[in-house]
């Protein structure tokens, strides 16, 4: 049972360390927009196609190719 | 050419309910006008900024933002499209103030994005880096409606992001700083950190409480005892005083204010019951409180942040993120005859210079005409909802929208010393020196405070009367104080607010503050203005009298001038028909007229029939004279020589306004409208809308004075749209902006009503209602409870150990009945 002497502080010192950690994560900002990453996460990766033609143009948008 | 090359003439068309089509528009889902169905188009649209973004949207092969939109149940917003070409944006005072380098040769700037609307927003403004070359990532926060663009600036420049940005439906503005957003921001992350490390202390606290609870039966060695105790005691005193400080310091801030905080009785349940906690740890024996007193710090700082997000989601949505005016003017230089002319930022502008304002643009100083003439739609500052009509020799306010053709003006105030500047800068002062509002619980916490000192003293002798020791006595007052924590006080208000607003707000209306429930449920004055708030804020077509054959005739010779007036007429062409018109011709601020199979049709004002001598009957006289006598603007169409038709326009009230304000009126407000328009026609809706007090040619300085008089004599609910009631709507007890405000409104409110109409506002104020009375309701739960348990501590039924237990236990009944609050159509 001694062992618990050990381990309770050891736990104790993890918790720290993952508070640490959440506090460095909320100060850097990552915790400021709550409302993006939920919907962010819901829309599909479409694949990147390499062989996508470049699509800017003048006005920095492509044209349709036909209307 | 590219698709995305801007049409060269942009008119915000209007999109009328009463003249739309039951086609909604592929863009924004509005109805579209009948006079715009297009049959060789598949999609239809309501204006030309609507089909320009859709069209810009196909073309980058990102046309599943309308699936998307239509699974999230996103509604769009119509899209004023302008064709400017966002040269602020590369100015090098822009480029000081706002855009950062970053690593890789990048660089990083944020803008403010008009008419992001929904979650299918951020996918298509996440997406543009993949068709606009040089734009590495654009990262939108979707409450803010901030997105960080990062482009590399060999490749491109802010300018063409800026413009494609555009093209796809979303203004770009420059992010001006705010004081209160960056203090918001603060503040918000300090509560995440508090809320993390009470969170992790209460967890652990309590895994350290079941072995002692369970060790409470068992017999455990006093050596393991001990060390858990000590262990406990060492968290909690973390979460005390770590995050627990924020009381500490709310109680201290009141005591030297001399007032009192429901912050008050918490540090001091928190400080008693530490301090009695680390005895007992110390002398080995007795309750220890750490437990309890961990999980209260972490449950009150929850329903504290819960609260806190609503009301900084409202505020963010409702920032007066960028200006009214606009942010360049163009400069006329050199001698008459020899000049040329150039755009600078407003800053450069300078009492003296001449500038000049174009077609369809806002002005930008303050100052005289010295050539040229055109109307102007002064509604920004006056509310009134006609334009009106500006020649030499005449003043132009910043914030004012020409009608007509480009003017030159000598400019006598610019920026800040403008009449739209100086009111910003009295809203400012309004919003910041408003004195916070005393909550109810906070009232009830002085009160309380005295009974549970009192009562702990009344214990102690009770207890020693009753015969028990002097340690059993302090035991029992100890279990007293803990017992009688507020928190459940504490956190029925924040609770209760929390889930209205969110509630309200999924539903369109934005509450900014947890007090506006509380003077919404008390009867007072209601101080409404006109246009927009009562009325549509919107000429239309109400009657036409004589020829109707004339309707297309009229709708093509007014097709293309951008006057309020002729808007309206052309947008009555409900059937589309094709007339062939010779020779149209418009006249500032008379009107216009056409050929038509060798006939003259001239449509205009009196003065117009005049000077064309047409003649004007004594019966369309007399017919005009009813009109005007509702209120209404009177037009004349005439055929050659004689007058054809009268029609009238005006800005009729919103269908229902008169059953809202009856309900209104029978929930204890008493009406009163306050409008810039003049007296006649704000007399005309007063009645229609069966308002006994109106007043009219109200200034917005009149308006806030007015509000500040009646202030005096109780709490005064203010409702407007225009930057003309921002005053008044920042100086009541609560202020409430509606629909399509101008964006100084918004800041200016504690309320902002998304949906038109009267019905939001009726639903609020029924909200606010069902929230006080669930709030008293908790708060007579937690003071009966508190009273039995502070009885039975008294006559020593209550031992600290189930006083520890009972806390939370009315804590959750509270939370819980606060999380039920109901009303009458609310969801």
């Amino acid at each position: 049972m001694s062992v618990l002497f050990v381990v309770i502080p050891l736990a104790l010192v993890i918790a720290a360390v993952a508070v640490g950690a959440f506090v460095w994560v909320v100060r850097t900002g990552q915790f400021d927009d709550l409302d993006s990453p939920p919907v962010r996460m819901l829309f599909d990766d479409d694949p990147v196609r390499p062989d996508e033609p470049a699509r800017a143009s003048v006005d920095g948008v492509t044209p349709r190719a036909s209307r | 050419m590219t698709v995305l090359a801007a049409p060269a003439t942009v008119a915000p068309e209007s999109v009328g309910s009463a003249t739309g089509s039951a086609v909604g528009c592929a863009h924004c889902s509005l109805d579209v006008p009948k006079g715009r169905l297009d049959p060789d188009r598949e999609e239809q649209f309501c204006c030309a900024g609507c089909e320009a973004a859709y069209d810009a949207i196909r073309a980058c092969g990102l046309d599943e933002y309308y699936t998307l939109r239509e699974r999230l149940g996103g509604q769009g917003e119509p899209v004023a499209l302008d064709n400017t070409r966002f040269v602020e944006f590369d100015d090098p005072s822009f480029t000081e103030r706002h855009v950062k380098g970053a690593p890789g040769g990048a660089l990083v700037a944020d803008v403010y994005l008009q008419g992001v609307h929904c979650a299918a927003c951020l996918w298509l403004i996440e997406r543009l880096p993949r068709v606009v070359e040089g734009l590495v990532s654009a990262d939108l926060d979707l409450r803010r409606r901030i997105a960080t663009l990062r482009w590399d600036p060999a490749v491109t420049s802010l300018s063409q992001i800026a413009a494609a940005l555009a093209r796809v439906g979303y203004t770009p503005h420059p992010v001006e700083p705010s004081a209160a957003r960056d203090a918001r921001r603060a503040e918000d992350r300090a509560y995440l950190v508090r809320i993390g490390v009470a969170g992790a202390c209460a967890g652990n606290v309590m895994l350290l409480a079941f072995a002692l609870y369970s060790g409470r039966f068992d017999a455990m060695d006093p050596i393991w005892t001990a060390f858990f105790r000590w262990l406990s005691a060492g968290i909690g005193l973390v979460s005390v005083f770590g995050p627990g400080r924020v009381f500490m310091r709310g109680a201290v801030t009141a005591m030297r204010a001399r007032s009192w905080h429901l912050d008050m009785p918490i540090a001091l349940a928190l400080a008693v019951g530490a301090v009695a906690g680390l005895i007992n740890v110390i002398r080995g024996g007795g309750e220890i409180y750490f437990d309890s007193l961990a999980m209260l710090v972490f449950l009150l700082l929850l329903g504290r942040w819960l609260q806190m997000t609503q009301h900084a989601r409202a505020a963010d949505a409702v920032e007066l993120l960028f200006s009214v005016t606009p942010r360049r003017a163009t400069l006329v230089e050199g001698d008459a005859g020899d000049e040329t002319t150039r755009e600078v930022a407003i800053d450069a502008v300078r009492p003296g210079d001449l500038v000049e304002v174009g077609p369809q643009c806002c002005a930008p100083v303050d100052g005289l005409i010295e050539r040229g003439a055109t109307s102007f739609d002064e509604s920004i500052l006056t509310g009134e909802s006609r334009p009106v009509e500006r020649a030499i020799g005449d003043e132009v306010a910043a914030g004012a929208v020409n009608l007509g053709s480009a003017v030159r003006v000598r400019v006598a105030a610019a920026g800040r010393d403008t009449r739209v500047g100086k009111l910003m800068a009295t809203l400012e002062g309004l919003s910041r020196g408003r004195a916070p509002v005393l909550g109810q619980a906070d009232r009830l916490a002085g009160p309380f405070v005295i009974g549970v000192l009192v009562l702990s003293v009344v214990c102690v002798f009770a207890r020693l009367a009753a015969g028990a020791g002097m340690e059993h006595a302090i035991e029992s007052t100890v279990a007293l104080l803990v017992v009688c924590c507020p928190c459940a006080i504490a956190l029925s208000t924040p609770l209760a607010c929390a889930v209205a607003m969110g509630r309200l707000a999924s539903r369109g209306t934005l509450v900014k503050g947890g007090h506006v429930f509380e003077a919404l449920a008390r009867p007072g004055r209601l101080v409404l203005d006109k246009t927009g708030t009562l009325t549509e804020g919107r000429f239309e077509v109400r009657a036409w009298s004589g020829d109707v054959s004339l309707k297309p005739v009229v709708a093509a010779i007014e097709h293309g001038c951008p006057h309020p007036i002729a808007r309206s007429l052309a947008a009555m062409n409900d059937e589309a028909v094709q007339v062939e018109i010779a020779d149209i011709e418009h006249r500032l601020g008379l009107g216009g007229l056409g050929w038509v199979q060798g006939a003259r049709v001239a449509v205009g004002s009196s003065r117009f029939m005049r000077e064309l001598g047409v003649a004007v009957s004594e019966s369309v006289q007399a017919e005009a004279a009813a009109q005007r006598a509702r209120g209404r603007t009177v037009v004349y169409v005439s055929r050659d020589a004689e007058v054809a038709a009268v029609v009238a326009l005006g800005d009729e009230p919103r269908p229902g306004a008169a059953a809202a304000i009856d309900r209104m009126r029978a929930l204890g407000m008493t009406p009163e409208v306050l409008s810039g328009d003049d007296p006649t026609t704000t007399e005309r809706l007063a009645e229609i809308v069966g308002v006994e007090t109106f007043e009219g040619h109200a200034s917005p300085e009149r308006k806030a004075e007015r509000v500040g008089e009646l202030m005096a004599e109780g709490p005064v609910v203010a409702v407007g749209d225009g930057v003309n009631d921002a005053a008044a709507l920042a100086s009541a007890t609560v202020g409430i902006a509606v629909h399509g405000g101008a964006e100084a409104s918004l800041a200016a409110a504690d309320v902002y009503l998304s949906k038109p109409g009267l019905a939001p506002m009726l639903e609020l104020m029924r909200a606010s209602r069902a929230t006080t009375a669930r709030i008293r309701l908790c708060l007579i739960v937690a003071g009966t409870y508190n009273v039995a348990a502070a009885a039975l501590a008294i006559t020593g039924y209550i031992s600290p150990v189930l006083a520890a237990v009972l806390m939370p236990v009315s804590s959750a009944s509270v939370v819980a009945l606060a999380a039920a609050t109901r009303w009458k159509g609310g969801a």
